[in-house]
């Protein structure tokens, strides 16, 4: 029984300090990722389940054609959509910036590329509220869907049901980001992390905000692609 | 960057410096609000897990005392019953609602808050900083939110047995429509409203419970302390915090889910349904069944979220009083780990009457039975750590043997249940109320004994009474048989569980006189933990006092630290590990603790 390590071994886990080399918060945020994906994983296979048990469902070229301010009748397939995950997109690189220059004790670079961060942030949110509202003018709503299968045949609620409560849920975790997001900027601007000597919490508010923007490519794919 | 600095940086009470002696820093002025109500300190917190755990128990295991009175007699009428339930028991006769009502919350508060909470809870916080030789947890804040998110719960739930159309009365496992159709029973109103509010609450309790004791475990071990050295307890907490973590995010989801059908007209649940005076509901495309799997990807981990804690103390308990290494160590971690990936990948064991597909159940028929094999190897390595020992009979040590003998009766039931042929004979029935409650209730209540007993003199510096505590033990074992045992020839007749009143059933009459005894037998036990509760209570105020650090002669950490260990553990430096924590009767020694060094002439082990 290996009970006796010797000195040969490599010391990583013999105690004394952390085996990854990562302080307990960064741990635990991978953790709770984990455990976030379960959560997001459970959403979108519910949705699976139902969505192929059910016959037809509508085509979202058909439903997410529209474009703010554009002409009446204009047909723009999943524009708007490819424009939201950009903009995701674009505040994860800045964001990767922001941790970057916090490795560097950059604090000017790290308060540019949150505040950039930020604005992603509220403008994939700003972009969501207005399809959210433009869908609920068309009568889509929870328990409510306008449109029609992809073979012409009425289409379940659940087709709604399932991408308001999961874009929804999604949005709720940007939210959130954007949150904590301004909470870091804050401590930034009031020299805490330069007090402290590291950036480390902005590595883990990154973290977040990566697993974000990872879980909508999933959504934007269950939802918008398939 | 360098991450040594990092992780070094903001050392406090929780530090990570191992090493520093930051001890006598720590005697920062408490009042009574940070000291016992907002505390903490993880023992403390540990504390309050506890002692709210037994609040449950004490109102969880009433409640069985009620409806089984109902079961026991049910032509009685009981004017008393009236005076305390009210309308619940018109007459003195409980209602159907309430017996529903009962048996759910029952349920629901024993496997949550009694074994969830108030096991792992309690031990988790009380034993991993003590065990691995940190300060506290990771965060010692989160901590103290996970205990007051569970408290909260706790109102919460509590709350819901006293609105107006009852708590809720659709069974532990809330399946839909019953859930999700207000219209469905009274108990399906607001009681399960704050009953899933309740149960939110819960989940966050337990994540955030769940991350410290992960990110504890592994980072914050003293200097030596490896993995493979680690008490089996830990491993074992560790475990129940990594299924926590993974599996009660899904039971959210579910959750979820179910608020939206409730309360903003989705039917992601529901299809096809007509409600009785309601008509036809225009809910359709949503299955019922989603919500099974749902649940049950929480609900069978749960089950193991619930025995792994006992199992690790069990292992601890009868090594340190049979004066014998436990026997395979490697195998027992080995076992725990096969028990908690095969945990994620059973849960529709629960489900092979539900319409699943034949070859699906073939599939995790073959996964339960594999179940058997690691449990199999636990059960040996326990018996062989008594073989030969020279044991001595604590209270903790009788509950811990009590453990096993439960584990084996009702984990032998577990074979029948998980063939899907078999099942269907057998599912709803009281063999599976007998089986459960034998392998995962009762069993688990054991360990948890058998760990109050046991770590009571850490806990508070004083013995509880062993004349009190072996009568406890022995009419609760013996109590626990005469429970369960005959529900199992019940349900191989085919007596269905949650049914109200089996009297008017003709198939079922004949065990009219075996259910009063039942009955009879489950109020007297219910009775005999008032020996433990008074036990518990008095003991903290008046025990006996302990005089040395070391009362079982242990060689785990958590005996090194003073008798009353401030908020710290240790005073001065946290001491270094030197060995796994089972050296007992090595080298003609009774024990050698894990801090002595290892010496040049000793044997390998």
């Amino acid at each position: 029984m290996s009970t006796t390590t010797t000195a040969t071994t490599p010391k990583l886990w013999s105690g004394g300090k952390s085996p990854f080399n990562v302080e307990y918060g960064k741990l635990m945020m991978w953790y709770f990722l984990m455990s976030d994906a379960f959560t997001f994983g459970a959403f979108l296979i519910s949705y699976g389940t139902i969505r192929f048990s059910t016959n037809g469902w509508p085509d979202p070229n058909v439903v997410f054609k529209s474009f703010p301010f554009a002409p009446e009748g204009m047909n723009a397939p999943l524009v708007f959509v490819s424009i939201m995950t950009f903009i995701l997109i674009i505040s994860s690189v800045t964001m990767v910036l922001a941790v970057k220059a916090g490795q560097n004790m950059d604090k000017k670079a790290v308060t540019t590329n949150l505040i950039w961060t930020i604005i992603g942030g509220i403008a994939f949110l700003s972009c969501q509220a207005w399809e959210w509202n433009h869908l609920h003018h068309e009568g889509a709503w929870w328990g409510m869907n306008p449109f029609l299968n992809a073979d012409g045949s009425a289409s379940s609620t659940n087709f709604t049901n399932y991408f308001f409560t999961i874009t929804g849920f999604h949005g709720f975790h940007v939210f959130s980001g954007v949150i904590i997001n301004i909470v870091m900027l804050i401590m930034t601007l009031m020299d805490k992390f330069e007090q402290r000597g590291h950036y480390l919490m902005i590595e883990k508010a990154g973290l977040y905000w990566h697993f974000v923007d990872l879980v909508w490519v999933f959504v934007f794919t269950c939802f918008y692609l398939i | 960057m360098s991450n040594e600095a990092v992780l070094h940086a903001h050392s406090d009470v929780a530090t990570h410096d191992a090493h520093g002696d930051h001890s006598h820093e720590h005697h920062h002025h408490e009042t009574f609000i940070t000291k016992y109500v907002f505390s903490q300190d993880h023992k403390m917190i540990a504390k309050q897990f506890l002692i709210t755990g037994m609040v449950w128990a004490v109102l969880g295991g009433l409640m069985s005392v009620l409806f089984r009175l109902q079961l026991g007699y049910p032509d009685a009428t009981f004017p008393w019953l009236e005076s305390i339930l009210g309308k619940w028991a018109k007459g003195g006769h409980i209602t159907p609602e309430a017996y529903y009502a009962l048996v759910t919350t029952h349920g629901t508060v024993l496997v949550f808050f009694v074994l969830t909470a108030g096991l792992s809870g309690t031990f988790a916080n009380f034993l991993i900083p003590l065990q691995i030789g940190a300060r506290d947890m990771a965060s010692p804040f989160m901590n103290m939110l996970s205990y007051w998110f569970f408290f909260a719960a706790s109102i919460v739930m509590l709350s819901s047995m006293f609105v107006e159309t009852g708590p809720f009365s659709g069974g532990w496992t809330a399946y839909p429509p019953l859930s999700a159709l207000g219209d469905a029973s009274p108990g399906s109103k607001t009681g399960m409203d704050l009953w899933i509010v309740s149960m939110a609450l819960f989940v966050v309790s337990s994540l955030l419970g769940g991350l410290n004791y992960i990110a504890t475990v592994l980072n914050m071990r003293t200097k030596g302390m490896s993995m493979t050295r680690l008490p089996l307890t830990i491993w074992a907490l560790f475990f129940t915090a990594v299924l926590g973590v993974l599996s009660f995010p899904v039971l959210l989801s579910g959750f979820i889910l179910l608020i939206f059908d409730r309360n903003f007209g989705t039917s992601f649940y529901l299809s096809d349904i007509f409600v009785n005076g309601v008509g036809a509901l225009p809910n359709e495309g949503g299955s019922a069944i989603l919500f099974q799997h749902l649940f049950w990807f929480l609900g069978h981990p749960e089950v193991y979220i619930i025995l792994l804690p006992a199992m690790g103390m069990v292992s601890e308990i009868l090594s340190v009083n049979s004066r014998k290494p436990i026997f395979g160590y490697m195998a027992m971690v080995g076992s725990l780990f096969a028990i908690a990936i095969l945990a994620f990948l059973v849960w529709a064991h629960h489900m092979f009457v539900t319409g699943l597909n034949p070859f699906l159940g073939s599939v995790f028929v073959l996964l339960t039975l594999l179940i058997a094999v690691p449990s199999a190897i636990k059960v040996f390595n326990w018996l062989t750590t008594l073989w030969r020992g020279n044991i001595r009979f604590t209270p903790g040590m009788l509950f811990a043997i009590g453990f096993v003998s439960l584990f084996i009766s009702g984990g032998l039931t577990g074979i029948w249940l998980g063939n899907s042929a078999l099942d269907i004979h057998l599912h709803d029935s009281y063999f599976v109320v007998a089986h459960f409650h034998i392998v995962m209730g009762v069993a688990s209540m054991f360990g948890m004994f058998a760990g109050i007993y046991h770590w009571f003199p850490k806990m508070y510096g004083r013995y509880m009474n062993n004349t009190l505590a072996y009568m406890h033990f022995w009419i609760t074992i013996a109590g626990a048989y005469l429970i369960f045992w005959p529900m199992h020839y019940q349900g191989l007749a085919g007596m269905p569980r949650r049914y109200y009143d089996f009297s008017i059933w003709e198939s079922f009459k004949q065990f009219q006189d075996l259910n009063r005894f039942i009955s009879l037998v489950a109020m007297i036990v219910f009775a005999a933990q008032f020996f433990f509760l008074f036990n518990f209570f008095y003991s903290i105020f008046k025990g006996r006092k302990l005089t040395n650090l070391n009362p079982w002669e242990a060689n785990t950490l958590e005996w090194t630290t003073p008798i009353h260990p401030g908020h710290g553990n240790w005073v001065g430096e946290i001491p270094e590990v030197h060995r796994w924590a089972y050296d007992y009767g090595k080298d003609g020694k009774d024990f050698i603790q894990q801090t002595t060094p290892v010496g040049a002439d000793e044997s390998h082990h």
